[in-house]
């Protein structure tokens, strides 16, 4: 208990301080979260959107349920196989990209691409078939009932994304396997807490701890302000 | 264009199952058909048809002098409008939805229009209100005002007075037929409640098992009617089609 109130005294007095270690490890989490957010829904919703727009979806019955899984996949299996491809035996090996945050970004987005298609999906097949077709009814060229589609789905869509932002910046195993943790290179919030929680640096862990709880709630708060202004 | 629509060995099938198979019918322009036929007849069916949303199986379907095929031009669809029994409403508010219609065709709506509808449909106050916190007549009210609000030349109704309360049910028929009798459009509506058919239509169609059985000046449909299974509908015998 007494080290819990020392430590978080301490991590108060770190926040304040804020040096240029912690702006660093911040500013690389920022720069990884949002690159791979950027990229997952870059690619995810178009793809979800895609398959929840179509009445049949080719090869769903094996295409979904590998979805699902990867919904659920253990991120430090896709650090693995990130690793593997990556490391100089692996296929991708020449692009140097082991231990760089570009290795980072790439686990990330693997992890949240499924969330973000799979849940994109779920949003769009959950329209109401009664606007789908009243839509039509109304003269909307399929253009427009793409869109209409899209628009009422947006508040499942908006879920996809604050799901992926969140798998994305609590994320440590694959992080740590492909960035390696490496000090003022590929450390990120979640990998330095693992750190000097080893090393029993109690009050950094914590104020690294209250700035990802945060920097999550900040980004959440402001999505859902921003969804409430669309509605 | 004397027949609004017109239909010639028309067939439609789901899968392995035949839904339709309509001879002939002419639905004439400027009318109020009722269509009218136990569950599962297949009138929703073939109202999407008439909604250029499906395709038919087989035959012929005129639309004024065009064929209808999937090639018809949006100009054509463009010309009809359905309501149904659920009212399908957008995430949006109640004047956006009212609408909408126009914004597709590429135009601005005319807020005094908007106003206009919003207030011959008793909508007013709930201009800007969202349209999913509306009860079941109201969002109704919606529905028919956004499709009203464009001059559809055909107006296709699928029950869409099912499950309202009589105040709504009046309101929505005054305004149909109000409408129907100022800009002379045609309108098929489709209902269970014999009393409606008898209260709205000029004419009436009886469908049962994908087949029409029986058409008729209203009075003459009620009154007079020629085949045994239109007989038995009357009566109350015919549920399931
Ligand atoms: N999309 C569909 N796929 C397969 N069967 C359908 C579909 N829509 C309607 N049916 C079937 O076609 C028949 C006619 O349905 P419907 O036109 O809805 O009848 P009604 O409106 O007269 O009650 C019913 O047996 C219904 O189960
Ligand atoms: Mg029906």
């Amino acid at each position: 208990m007494e080290t819990l109130i020392q430590a978080t005294g301490e991590a108060i007095r770190l926040l304040f301080r804020f040096d240029a270690e912690l702006r660093g490890i911040l500013a690389l989490t920022l720069q990884v979260t949002g690159g791979a957010l950027f990229l997952a829904v870059l690619l995810g919703v178009p793809v979800g959107a895609w398959m929840g727009l179509r009445n049949r979806v080719p090869l769903a019955g094996c295409l979904l349920p590998l979805i699902y899984t990867g919904m659920g996949l253990p991120p430090v299996v896709v650090g693995l196989f990130v690793y593997l491809f990556l490391s100089n035996q692996g296929i991708l090996g020449d692009l140097r990209w082991l231990f760089t945050p570009r290795a980072m970004i790439l686990a990330q987005t693997i992890i949240a691409l499924p969330l973000v298609i799979g849940l994109t999906l779920t949003a769009v097949q959950a329209v109401d078939p009664a606007v789908r077709l009243q839509v039509q009814s109304l003269g909307a060229t399929r253009w427009q009932l793409t869109w209409a589609v899209l628009s009422e789905a947006r508040q499942g869509m908006l879920a996809a994304i604050v799901a992926a932002f969140g798998s994305i910046i609590s994320e440590v195993g694959a992080v740590m396997l492909v960035g390696g943790n490496i000090e003022g290179q590929t450390r990120v919030l979640t990998t330095a807490i693992v750190l000097e929680t080893r090393k029993g640096n109690f009050a950094l862990a914590l104020a690294l701890g209250i700035i990802l709880l945060s920097l999550a709630f900040i980004t959440n708060w402001a999505l859902y302000r921003w969804q409430g202004v669309k509605r | 264009m004397n027949a609004s629509y017109h239909l010639e060995e028309i067939t439609h099938w789901y899968g392995e199952r035949q839904v339709l198979s309509v001879a002939q019918l002419q639905i004439r322009s400027g009318e109020i058909l009722a269509l009218v036929g136990p569950s599962g007849a297949g009138k929703s069916t073939l109202l999407r048809l008439l909604n250029f949303l499906e395709w038919p199986t087989g035959g012929r379907l005129y639309f004024g002098d065009h064929l209808v095929t999937p090639a018809l031009s949006l100009e054509q669809k463009r010309r009809v409008v359905g309501v149904f029994q659920r009212p399908g409403l957008l995430h949006r508010s109640v004047v956006a939805n009212i609408g909408y219609g126009v914004q597709l065709r590429g135009r601005v709506p005319d807020p005094s229009l908007l106003q206009q509808w919003l207030d011959r449909l008793g909508l007013g106050p709930l201009a800007q209100q969202a349209a999913a916190k509306l009860s079941a007549g109201e969002g109704q009210r919606v529905a028919l005002a956004r499709a009203l609000i464009i001059q559809p030349d055909v107006l296709l109704l699928d029950e869409p007075t099912a499950n309202l309360d009589p105040y709504n049910v009046g309101l929505i028929e005054q305004i149909v037929r109000e409408e129907q009798a100022q800009r002379k459009m045609t309108v098929v509506w489709v209902t269970h409640d014999l009393f409606q058919a008898r209260r709205v239509a000029h004419r009436v169609a009886l469908m049962v098992g994908g087949q029409i059985v029986e058409v008729g000046e209203r009075e003459a449909f009620f009154n007079r009617p020629q085949s045994e299974v239109a007989a038995a509908f009357l009566r109350g015998e015919l549920v399931y089609g």
